[in-house]
C-alpha cells in the first residue's frame, strides 16, 4: 500500500463493494462505516502522498462492536446500547488507526461477548461463510465472518474464555489472544475485566503479528496493561520448528471428539514434528476445573460491570414510577436471556454467605490452573491443543447453555492463566449433519509474554500446510 | 439512672488533589454542573480507572499523622449497589485491605485536658455525584417530578475515617472532630469544609449505665452540617435515649436525621435495609504495594502536627490553652513562630511579637504572614536583641518597622547605626554629665525638692543618647550625681 500499487481509497472502495455484495448472506456487520471509511482512506492517501508511511496502510479493518470508536454506534450486540454513540475511541482501535488501518464496520457479536456462536446477538444473525447454515462461532463471530468472507483483512475481537480462538477455528482463520495486559482494554466494553483481552482475527499469522505489533504495549489509561517492552513479532517469524518442544496435554483427550477430528489433530502433530519440533506429553491436572472456575469468576465480574446499564445516563431507558422501577424495566428490556443468566449467577456468587464458597474458591482454583501451566512449561516451549470442542455447528443446535459453554473447554484454562494463545487452521472435517467440510483450529499456547515464539511457530506451521488457503465457496455461488 | 454515652464517629473527607481519584478531571468545588467530567468518571462503557498517586500519598500522610499502621499491600474493592448518582452502580472503595489500619487521634478539650480516640481504619474511595430533585417545592425526592444529577463530584477522592467507640460525650466528639479537621488541614490533604461537603460525618450513639461494660443499642445520626449541630445532635440523642431507658422503653437500632431547626433527631426510615454490597477486589485495578521507602519519603516531608505543637507550646513554652490553640489554628503564623523561636529561644516574647506587632504590620498592609518581608529568623534575632538588652523595646518597635520596609536583619541595622544600648558606665556618665551641665536650672529645682524634674532629666539623657543608653544605668547614675 505504501508502495502505491493501489491507493487506500481503491482498496476501501473494493472492500465496501464486497461488503455490499456478500453482507446479505453473511451478516458480519451491525453497522458499515461507508462514509467514514472513504474519508479516512482519502486522508490517508494524502498523507502517504506527502511521504508518510504506515505499517497497515489502508488495511480494511472490522471492529468488534464492543470496542468504542468515537462518533459511531457501539452496541455490544445488545438492545441496551442499540443507539448509543461512543464519545471516545478505544486505545487499541486508536493504535490500529495510527498504523493506517481503516475501520469499515462494527462486527456482530454475542451480546456483551457472552456466547460461543454469535446467536446471542440481539441485533442480527451472522452466518459462517463456509456453510451459511452454521454459526460463525463467538463471541467474536462477526469479526471472524467478516475476514473469512473477505469483507475485511483484519478484524479486532475480544477473548474472555475463547471468544477469538473459537470463531477463528470455525471460520478457518488465525485468531490470536495475547497475554492478559499486553493490549490496553481502555475502550473495550467489559464483560469480565480480569479475563478480557483484545486480539486480531486474520487470514495469516503474519497479519496477526502486524496487528499485534501495532496494538501491544503499555497504556497509561489501563492500569492492568503491562509496562514491559514489546519486541516486534512480524520480523521474527520462522519457517521451521527445530529445537521447539511442543507439549500435548494428557488431560485433553482428542479421541472423545470423534475419529475424524482426532485424525486431524494427529496429522497436525505429525506436521509439527516434521518441521523439527519435539512432541512431549505434559499434564494439566486442574484443567478440568477450568470451566467451573470460569463460570464463577466471569459472571461475578460481569454482574458488577454491567450494573452501569441502568437507563440513567445512556442506553435504553424504559420509564417507571421511580428510579428503581425505571432501572428494573430498562434492564429487563435491554438485556437478553444469557446476559441475565450470567448477571444472576454472578450476583449469587458474590453474595454474602456464598462469596467464600464460590468466588474465593474459584480464585484459588484459578491460581492452581496457572500453576499447572507454569509447571508444564518447564518441559515444553508451547502447548498444542484443539481450539474448540467441535467444528462450527448448525444454528439452534445448542439450546442447553451448558452444551454451549463446553465449546470453550480447551480455551478457558489459558484465559484463566492469562496466557498468550492462538488458533491456526489445521484441517477439515465434514460434520455428520452437513455436506460441506468445516475447518478445525489448532490452538498453540505459550508462556506469559512469549508472543514472539508463539507467532513464529504458528507461522512455520501455516507455511508448511495448506489448510488456510481454502476460501469459502458457498457465498460466491450464491452471490454470483 | 446515671448513664454513660458511647460514641463513635464515621467521617468522609474529600481530598484536595488537583485531579479526581481515577481520571484526569479537575477536582474543584463550585463549577457549573457537569463540566468536570469525562468517560471515566461518568462510568461510560469501556472506560477504566487509573489511581491518583497523590491521593495515595495523602492517605499515607494521614496514616502517619495518626500513628496508624500502613500495610505493605493494599487494594481497591468494588462496593456494589444501585444509586442514580453513582455512575457505575458500584463504588470503588476498600474493603479488607485499607491503606491505613488502626491509629489514634489525640485531642484536647477546652480546658486543655488531653484525650485519645482510637481509629479503626482510614480507607480511600471515590465520591458520588449529587442529585437535585425538582418539582416537589422543597427539594426532597418525595413528590418530585424529576431529578437532575451533577457528576462534577463523582470520582473525587474521598477518605473514609472510622473511629472506635471511644468517645464519651458530645464535647469529646467535637474535640475529636476539631482535631481531625486541624490535623488534616495541617498536613495539607483537605480543606475539610463542612459547608462545602468536604467533611461529612455521622455519629453512632448508645448509652449504658455508668460502670457497665456492655454496649447499649446504638443509633446512627446523619445530616449534621456543623460542629455545633454535631454537639447538639449528640446531646439531644443522649437525652432521648436516657429518657427512653428511664421510662423502661427499648432503644431501636435505626438511622436518625438531625433536624437543625427543631433541635431533634428524627427517624429517617425504620425499615432497615440489610444491604449486601457484594464487595470483591476491583479487577480493573492492580493491588498496591506501599514500600517502606515510599512511607519514609512521605514521613520526611511531614509538617509539624497540631498535637505536637500543642504539647510543646503548653508544656515547654508554658502557653495557656487559648494561646496555644490560637497559634496552632493559624498554621502559617505557627510556622513563622516556630522558626523565630528557634533563633530567639524566647517563646513568650516571640509570641508577643508575632501575634502583636508583626501581625499588625501584616494586617495593615494586607500581606499574608508567610510573605512577610521580615523573615522568621530576623524576627527571632530581634527578640534576642531585646532579651540580651542590646536594644530596648522602644528601639525594637522602630527596628521592626524598618525591617518590614526591607532594611534587612536587625543586627546589621543596629551595628550600622550604632543603636546598641549601652550600659558602659563611662558612656552613660558622658551622656548624664552633658545633660546635667546643660540643664543647671533643673538640677537646682531638683535639689530644692522639686523631684518631679527627675523624669525630665532621664528623658533628656535618653534623647541625647538617641535611646541607646540603658535606662536603668541612667537612672542609677542620675540619682548618684544629684545626691540621692
Amino acid at each position: 500500500m505504501n508502495g502505491r500499487e493501489r491507493s487506500a481509497r481503491e482498496l476501501i472502495d473494493a472492500t465496501l463493494a464486497r461488503i455490499e455484495n456478500v453482507e446479505p448472506q453473511v451478516g458480519a456487520y451491525l453497522s458499515v462505516l461507508e462514509r467514514e471509511a472513504r474519508e479516512r482512506a482519502d486522508a490517508l492517501d494524502k498523507r502517504i502522498a506527502a511521504g508518510e508511511r504506515f505499517p497497515l496502510a489502508g488495511v480494511p479493518l472490522a471492529v468488534k462492536d464492543n470496542l468504542v470508536l468515537e462518533g459511531t454506534v457501539t452496541t455490544c450486540g445488545s438492545r441496551m446500547l442499540e443507539r448509543w454513540v461512543a464519545p471516545y475511541t478505544a486505545s487499541a482501535v486508536q493504535s490500529m488507526l495510527s498504523a493506517g488501518a481503516i475501520p469499515v464496520g462494527k462486527a456482530n457479536m454475542d451480546e456483551f461477548a457472552m456466547g460461543s456462536s454469535c446467536e446471542n446477538s440481539a441485533l442480527g444473525v451472522t452466518r459462517n461463510p463456509y456453510d451459511l447454515e452454521r454459526v460463525p462461532g463467538g463471541s467474536s463471530g462477526g469479526s471472524a465472518a467478516s475476514v473469512a468472507a473477505h469483507e475485511a483483512t483484519i478484524a479486532l475481537g475480544s477473548d474472555t474464555g475463547g471468544s477469538i480462538r473459537e470463531p477463528a477455528a470455525f471460520c478457518n482463520l488465525v485468531g490470536f489472544k495475547p497475554t492478559y495486559g499486553r493490549i490496553s482494554r481502555y475502550g473495550l466494553i467489559a464483560f469480565a475485566s480480569s479475563l478480557d483481552q483484545i486480539g486480531p482475527l486474520t487470514r495469516t499469522v503474519e497479519d496477526a503479528a502486524l496487528a499485534y505489533d501495532a496494538m501491544a504495549g503499555f497504556d497509561p489509561m489501563d492500569s492492568t496493561s503491562v509496562d514491559r517492552a514489546v519486541e516486534p513479532t512480524a520480523g521474527a517469524l520462522r519457517e521451521d520448528l527445530r529445537g521447539v518442544r511442543i507439549g500435548v496435554v494428557k488431560q485433553f483427550d482428542t479421541h472423545k471428539l470423534g475419529a475424524d477430528i482426532d485424525d486431524v489433530y494427529d496429522r497436525a502433530l505429525h506436521d509439527l514434528e516434521a518441521l523439527g519440533a519435539e512432541i512431549v506429553e505434559v499434564e494439566l491436572p486442574t484443567a478440568d476445573y477450568g470451566l467451573a472456575t470460569y463460570y464463577l469468576i466471569a459472571p461475578a465480574e460481569c454482574s458488577s460491570n454491567l450494573a452501569r446499564f441502568d437507563g440513567v445516563r445512556y442506553g435504553l431507558r424504559v420509564d417507571g414510577a421511580d428510579v428503581a422501577e425505571m432501572n428494573e424495566r430498562s434492564r429487563a428490556a435491554g438485556f437478553g436471556p444469557e446476559v441475565k443468566r450470567r448477571i444472576l449467577i454472578g450476583t449469587y456468587a458474590l453474595s454474602s454467605g456464598y462469596y467464600d464458597a464460590y468466588y474465593v474458591r474459584a480464585q484459588k482454583a484459578r491460581t492452581l490452573v496457572a500453576r499447572d501451566f507454569a509447571k508444564a512449561f518447564e518441559s515444553c516451549d508451547l502447548i498444542a491443543a484443539p481450539a474448540a470442542s467441535s467444528p462450527a455447528f448448525r444454528f439452534k443446535s445448542k439450546s442447553d447453555p451448558y452444551s454451549m459453554y463446553l465449546m470453550d473447554y480447551y480455551t478457558i484454562p489459558m484465559s484463566l492463566a492469562g496466557l498468550p494463545a492462538l488458533s491456526v487452521p489445521c484441517g477439515w472435517v465434514t460434520p455428520e449433519d452437513g455436506k460441506r467440510p468445516m475447518p478445525l483450529g489448532l490452538q498453540l499456547t505459550a508462556p506469559l509474554f512469549a508472543e514472539r515464539p508463539l507467532l513464529a511457530a504458528a507461522h512455520a506451521y501455516e507455511r508448511a500446510t495448506t489448510h488456510a488457503a481454502k476460501h469459502p465457496t458457498q457465498i460466491a455461488e450464491v452471490a454470483r | 439512672m446515671k448513664y454513660e454515652a458511647v460514641i463513635g464517629i464515621e467521617c468522609h473527607v474529600e481530598l484536595k488533589t488537583a485531579s479526581k481519584m481515577f481520571c484526569g478531571c479537575a477536582n474543584r468545588f463550585g463549577a457549573e454542573p457537569n463540566t468536570l467530567i469525562c468517560p471515566v468518571c461518568l462510568g461510560m462503557p469501556g472506560a477504566l480507572p487509573v489511581p491518583n498517586a497523590a491521593a495515595i500519598e495523602y492517605m499515607i500522610r494521614a496514616g502517619l499523622a495518626f500513628q496508624a499502621a500502613i500495610p505493605e499491600y493494599s487494594k481497591f474493592d468494588r462496593k456494589n449497589y444501585f444509586y442514580p448518582d453513582m455512575p457505575k452502580n458500584y463504588q470503588i472503595s476498600q474493603y479488607d485491605m485499607p491503606l491505613t489500619q488502626g491509629g489514634v487521634v489525640r485531642y484536647w478539650l477546652e480546658d486543655g485536658t488531653l484525650r485519645e480516640c482510637r481509629l479503626t481504619r482510614i480507607h480511600l474511595e471515590e465520591d458520588t455525584g449529587k442529585s437535585t430533585h425538582a418539582g416537589s417545592g422543597d427539594g426532597r425526592i418525595a413528590g418530585s417530578s424529576y431529578s437532575l444529577v451533577d457528576f462534577n463530584r463523582a470520582g473525587v477522592p474521598l477518605m473514609e475515617c472510622v473511629s472506635e467507640p471511644d468517645l464519651r460525650s458530645a464535647e469529646e466528639a467535637v474535640g475529636f472532630l476539631e482535631m481531625l479537621r486541624r490535623t488534616l488541614m495541617a498536613i495539607g490533604v483537605s480543606d475539610v469544609k463542612m459547608e462545602e461537603g468536604s467533611l461529612r460525618c455521622d455519629a453512632n450513639v448508645s448509652i449504658r449505665p455508668v460502670g457497665s461494660e456492655a454496649y447499649g443499642t446504638k443509633t446512627e445520626i446523619k445530616n449534621m452540617n456543623s460542629f455545633r449541630s454535631v454537639r447538639r445532635a449528640i446531646e439531644s440523642e443522649i437525652a432521648r435515649q436516657s429518657a427512653m431507658l428511664d421510662a423502661g422503653e427499648r432503644i431501636v437500632q435505626e438511622t436518625l436525621g438531625w433536624d437543625e431547626a427543631n433541635g431533634t433527631t428524627i427517624s429517617m426510615r425504620s425499615k432497615e435495609l440489610a444491604h449486601d454490597y457484594r464487595y470483591f477486589p476491583d479487577p480493573d485495578l492492580v493491588p498496591m504495594e506501599i514500600t517502606q521507602e515510599r512511607v519514609a519519603a512521605v514521613r520526611a516531608k511531614m509538617p509539624p502536627l497540631p498535637i505536637e505543637r500543642f504539647e510543646r507550646y503548653t508544656r515547654e513554652y508554658g502557653f495557656n490553652v487559648k494561646q496555644a490553640t490560637q497559634l496552632i489554628d493559624a498554621p502559617e503564623i505557627a510556622d513563622f513562630f516556630d522558626r523565630s523561636v528557634t533563633v530567639s529561644k524566647q517563646p513568650q516574647q516571640t509570641q508577643n511579637f508575632v501575634l502583636g506587632d508583626l501581625s499588625r504590620l501584616a494586617n495593615e498592609s494586607g500581606t499574608p504572614i508567610q510573605q512577610s518581608p521580615v523573615t522568621p529568623e530576623h524576627l527571632g534575632e530581634l527578640v534576642a536583641l531585646v532579651e540580651s538588652k542590646t536594644i530596648n523595646s522602644k528601639i525594637a518597635k522602630e527596628l521592626l518597622a524598618r525591617m518590614w520596609a526591607g532594611e534587612g536583619s536587625p543586627k546589621s541595622i543596629v551595628e550600622r547605626e550604632g543603636l546598641a544600648q549601652t550600659s558602659d558606665p563611662a558612656a552613660v556618665a558622658r551622656f548624664v554629665d552633658e545633660v546635667l551641665a546643660a540643664n543647671a536650672a533643673s538640677v537646682e529645682e531638683y535639689r530644692a525638692g522639686k523631684t518631679n524634674v527627675f523624669g525630665f532629666l532621664v528623658g533628656a539623657v535618653m534623647k541625647s543618647s538617641r535611646g541607646k543608653a540603658d535606662p536603668a544605668a541612667v537612672n542609677a547614675l542620675l540619682r548618684e550625681r544629684l545626691g540621692g
